[in-house]
């Protein structure tokens, strides 16, 4: 196995294009599992971990720039500001896999248990491709093409990915069987945006990519509407309208049976939790209100 | 030669019985210094590795080598044909091949073994032997291989032994029956560890295998059949061991690295991948039980009417005795005049099941005590009350009509148990989010939280049972060491991780009067130790150790009375920190009476027991018991279906605590696995096949699943052995699983008659597990197991 090891991007990218085939590795915590089992047997690897320019956080004008190299370990230390993001980067495997994991990992593996993802979907993020041709944005809707398959070129890396700082609570929740270091049965992740008064809600790990449930968005929006909550967050929701969003988002799921759970349990899960997030998300803003 | 792990003693200085002596292997292990199996070198070594069936039940058409031998680095391909001398083996019964002869049984049986230069050539050589295969219809339902049509798994047929425990009058009458149907799902061991080992040629023809075990001799009465050696020409050697917890009681990739160093004259090394672990040894046998429990108004049990089903996969291996097991044990550690308990342990094309801690116990527990508690409800009694009313004790008489002769101190067991403090109960609202239900999903913020509160109570024997009547040897040399006396043990029986050799080193220096103790790596130099298994090897190789040093000691104290003249003691001659004392006189250093070592060698035995016979009956089955009980308090969040342990709290029945924070960390760890059976861990098969052979499928408790344990222990002492010590290993396995099902169900108030218990039965999308009845009684010859009357 030939192991490419550029130490700047530029570097990168022309190995890149001369051996398409060279699978990109940064923390190695998809790949080296994918390895050790034997399902893969590169001809070659690319080692993106010392690009420099794959390290970045960046915040400009109320957008934020995620380097692809960036650890989960160092999204919850830096961004805290982003609970969501934050939250999904914590649910990630154990200390040791969260030290090595890179937001870019989801992203170039695009599975539709990435944690990650749930949350870059309801951030509406792009994805900052490069190529020796130059970098284009890939807007979050045309990224994710199918279970473990990205709109990425075959001589692009990823370097980044980008959004629009949000303007309102967020959370993600996930569930396993286990309470910590397992892959998710369920995911949810929904995010306020509260200067254009929508809702924005993803699930993970219920269908063949991370899906959003627009119905359910509309839904919320309407009742944040109709009980004045938008405009002052101490107004009540009613609980059954809360629930109707989370049966709402749960409609949206296309789960399936695996060995890691049932297609009823997803379903259910995604009503619970997207209710409790829309929940938790107002009473967040009720409490930041006094 | 290897460099690693070989004959390799492990020293300690400090530490008498009773103490928490700190570990002799603890600091290596911690320091990442420890060699374990996996780690053995030997220069010019070759790499092992197997071909396994993918199907559950196919026909071998053929096999064609030549592409695998064909590739760089390729010694050889081992099959059937080649196979020099016996073709089967297994731990009670032969009758497992050494590789598959022309049938395949379950899917992971080995097919072909072969060598090569490196790991990597040896994994593409195995994908790249080309067998054709004829699938037959599998069997992998264990009450559908009971049918008549089914088809048969082996030569004997489907059915592997059948139990009955006729006890009293069955038909008894009661005031309240409780009937309950109970599934348990097949556990794994998961040792760190994997299967390791690595076989070295000798010039006499014989071969050394270093080889991460639980029983040296066993493995070599199994090997030296099918390498065509004499046993004395078989040596093997004690490899560092990564955890067993009974996964290493059969044989795995022992004969196949003997055949191929034999056959090519080099060493060769073995080890399995993680995935592989899972096909290189038995699991716990999954379970079906029917129960029927009969009792009084006033809570005195009448009857107990038992059927159960264990599946012993595609072989035997201890199937046999792990039925019986789980057959004495079902009633549960209660009096109970009346019984009728009939168990059959049955072949399917599943992998093969075997010993894991609790052997049998653990699955009749969860049945058991569910009975209790559907009982106390019943009779609108407390679970504890009815538990006390019934325990057995000394004296009492169990369903097999053994009378129990020794230490059984159940209820001092249970009414500590239920006195251990409660934890605190903090709002869920108020507290760290990682210590509610869904850990670190972040899935609440403490709403819909209900919290459970669960006992149970359980026995078992320790050591082994029925007439097998095993042993231990030690021998024990003390001699001048640099720093003063050394004692150095020598036995077969093996450190697994338990801390048995830091308890006979501890052993060594009450009996002795030293500080320092070297225990070497076990090996077949010496007698068999017996298993590390069955809670035993306290009681046995301790048994041994403390034997052999007593002859020790009245050697040495001989030699004295020989340099002092028999008049100059006056009183009772001893030893200890190093000198001998003369009453309270001291007379000198043991240095001074050691020119030339003491040494002594002893052969442990316990009590006799005996088999049971037609009716399930016998004198004696088991010599001894251990009690546990278990509370356990849980929290699940009703909605989402997740659940966290709050706080397990064990109380075990030790005899006496040779090493208190040792039996503290039995306790912990066996609650650990108890806790994984209860809610995570199984393996799933699909049509025969493994579906989660990895740790990213096959869920094992982690920090935040696992609560802090509190415990405790009582020291009864059992009579007839040294310091009337116990074994340990696994009184918590045997009710956490229990316990903490129990607490399930007072949360919830679902009826989860099955373990692991799913989200979707906590959250209420599963209905309770529902069978169409008892399984049939199987017609056999006799109650022993099948093969025995072929």
């Amino acid at each position: 196995m030939e192991v490419f090891r550029p130490s700047s991007l530029y570097e990168a990218l022309e190995v890149r294009a001369a051996h398409p085939q060279a699978i990109p590795i940064a923390g190695g915590t998809d790949l080296m599992v994918e390895l050790n089992f034997g399902r893969r047997r590169p001809e070659a690897i690319l080692d993106v971990s010392r690009l420099p320019e794959l390290q970045v956080i960046g915040r400009e004008d109320g957008r934020v720039t995620l380097g692809a190299g960036v650890t989960y370990a160092r999204i919850i230390r830096e961004l805290a500001d982003h609970p969501a993001l934050a939250q999904a980067a914590r649910t990630v495997g154990s200390p040791q896999i969260r030290n090595r994991g890179t937001v870019g990992g989801n992203l170039g593996t695009a599975s539709p248990a990435g944690d990650s993802l749930p949350v870059l979907a309801v951030y509406d993020a792009e994805v900052v491709a490069a190529s020796t041709a130059g970098t284009r944005r890939i807007p979050w809707r045309e990224f994710l093409v199918g279970p473990k398959r990205n709109a990425l070129a075959p001589d692009e890396l990823i370097v980044a990915v980008e959004w629009r700082q949000p303007d309102g609570p967020g959370s993600f929740s996930k569930v396993g069987t286990r309470n910590a270091m397992v892959i998710a049965i369920a995911g949810v992740s929904l995010q306020l945006d509260t200067a254009a008064r929508r809702i924005r809600i993803a699930l993970g790990s219920v269908g063949p990519t991370i899906l959003r449930a627009p119905e359910a968005e509309a839904f919320g929006a309407g009742i944040l509407d109709e009980s004045g909550a938008w405009a002052d967050p101490r107004a009540e929701v009613p609980a059954d309208a809360l629930g109707r969003f989370g049966e709402l988002a749960a409609a949206a799921a296309r789960p399936i049976d695996d060995i890691r759970g049932t297609a009823a349990y997803r379903r259910h899960a995604c009503a619970v939790l997207a209710r409790r997030a829309l929940t938790w998300a107002l009473d967040d803003r009720r409490l930041a209100a006094g | 030669m290897a460099v690693e792990a070989r004959g390799v003693g492990l020293a300690g200085r400090a530490g008498r019985i009773g103490t928490s002596a700190a570990r002799i292997d603890g600091l290596p292990k911690a320091l990442g210094s420890f060699a374990y199996g996996s780690d053995l070198w030997e220069e010019g070594m070759l790499y092992g590795a197997t071909v396994r069936s993918p199907h559950p039940s196919a026909r071998i058409r053929s096999i064609d080598v030549a592409p695998a031998l064909a590739l760089p680095g390729v010694r050889r391909v081992l099959t059937a044909a080649d196979l020099p001398a016996r073709r089967r083996y297994g731990l009670e019964y032969e009758d497992q091949p050494v590789l598959a002869e022309g049938i395949v049984r379950y899917a992971g049986e080995p097919v072909a073994v072969l060598a090569a230069d490196d790991p990597e050539q040896a994994r593409a050589a195995v994908a790249a032997v080309r067998v054709e295969y004829e699938p037959l219809p599998a069997v992998t339902d264990m009450e559908a291989a009971l049918r008549p049509d089914a088809p048969a798994v082996t030569e004997v047929g489907n059915v592997m032994r059948h139990v009955r425990i006729v006890h009293g009058d069955p038909d008894a009458r009661a005031d309240v029956w409780v009937e309950g149907y109970y599934e348990v799902g097949m556990q794994d061991q998961a040792p760190l560890g994997p299967e390791a080992g690595l076989a070295i040629p000798a010039p006499d023809g014989g071969v050394d295998l270093h080889v991460s075990t639980q029983w040296l001799h066993s493995d070599r009465r199994q090997i030296a059949p099918c390498v065509g050696l004499p046993e004395e020409k078989v040596r093997l050697h004690c490899a560092g061991v990564g955890g067993a917890f009974g996964a290493r009681e059969d044989v795995s990739m022992h004969i196949h690295a003997c055949l191929l160093a034999l056959s090519l004259g080099r060493p060769v090394k073995m080890v399995y991948g993680r995935e592989e672990s899972f096909f290189g040894h038995v699991h716990r046998h999954p379970a079906r039980i029917w129960a029927r429990t009969g009792a009084r108004r006033d809570g005195t049990l009448v009857s107990a009417r038992v059927r159960l089903l264990l599946e012993s996969g595609a072989y035997t291996s201890s199937s046999s005795v792990v039925l019986a097991n789980a057959c004495t044990f079902a009633a549960g550690p209660y009096e109970v005049p009346n019984a009728l308990i009939e168990g059959t342990s049955v072949y399917t094309n599943n992998p093969p099941t075997g010993a894991m801690r609790g052997f049998g116990s653990v699955q009749v527990c969860f049945a058991h005590e569910a009975q209790m508690d559907k009982l106390a409800a019943a009779l609108g009694m407390d679970p504890l009350e009815l538990r006390l009313r019934n325990a057995v004790h000394t004296g009492s008489v169990l369903p097999t009509g053994q009378t129990i002769r020794g230490s059984a101190p159940g209820r001092e067991v249970l009414e500590r148990c239920a006195a251990l403090p409660m934890p605190p109960d903090i709002p869920p609202t108020d507290r760290d989010r990682l210590t509610l239900p869904g850990g670190a999903g972040n899935v609440g913020r403490g709403e819909h939280i209900r919290r459970g509160v669960g006992l149970a109570f359980g026995y078992k024997n320790v050591a082994y049972s029925y007439g097998f009547d095993d042993s231990c040897e030690a021998a024990v040399r003390l001699e001048r060491g640099i720093d003063g006396p050394v004692a150095t043990i020598h036995t077969a029986a093996i450190e697994v991780g338990q801390g048995l050799h830091t308890v006979l080193a501890q052993i060594a220096r009450t009996e002795l009067g030293v500080d320092e103790v070297v225990v070497e790596q076990p090996d077949t130099e010496i007698g068999s130790g017996g298993s590390t298994s069955a809670s035993r090897q306290t009681v046995m190789a301790g048994g041994a150790v403390a034997t052999a040093c007593a002859t020790v000691r009245e050697r040495l104290l001989a030699r004295v009375v020989e340099a002092l003249g028999p008049d100059a003691a006056r009183g009772p001659l001893r030893l200890e920190d190093g000198r001998v004392f003369d009453g309270d006189v001291p007379l000198g250093g043991i240095d001074h009476f050691l020119d030339t070592p003491v040494e002594a060698r002893e052969v442990f035995h316990h009590r006799p027991t005996t088999p049971l016979d037609e009716r399930g009956q016998g004198e004696n089955p088991h010599v001894m018991f251990i009690f546990g009980a278990m509370r356990a308090v849980v929290e699940v969040d009703e909605e989402l279906g997740l659940a966290r342990v709050v706080q397990l709290a064990g109380v075990q029945d030790v005899g006496k605590a040779l090493n208190p924070r040792g039996v503290e960390g039995q306790i912990e760890g066996g609650a650990a696995q108890g806790l994984g059976l209860a809610l995570l861990e199984e393996i799933q098969l699909r049509d025969g096949r493994i579906a989660n052979a990895s740790f990213t499928d096959y869920l094992l408790p982690t920090i935040l699943d696992m609560p802090p344990v509190v415990s405790a222990v009582v020291e009864d002492p059992e009579p007839g052995v040294p310091y009337g010590a116990k074994g340990v290993g696994e009184g918590s396995t045997i009710v956490a699983t229990a316990a903490i099902a129990a607490a399930l169900r007072d949360a919830t108030g679902r009826e989860l008659n099955r373990v692991p218990v799913t989200p979707d039965e906590l959250a209420g999308l599963a209905p309770a597990r529902t069978s169409g009845g008892p399984a049939p009684i199987p017609d056999v010859p006799g109650p022993r197991a099948v093969l025995d009357y072929r």
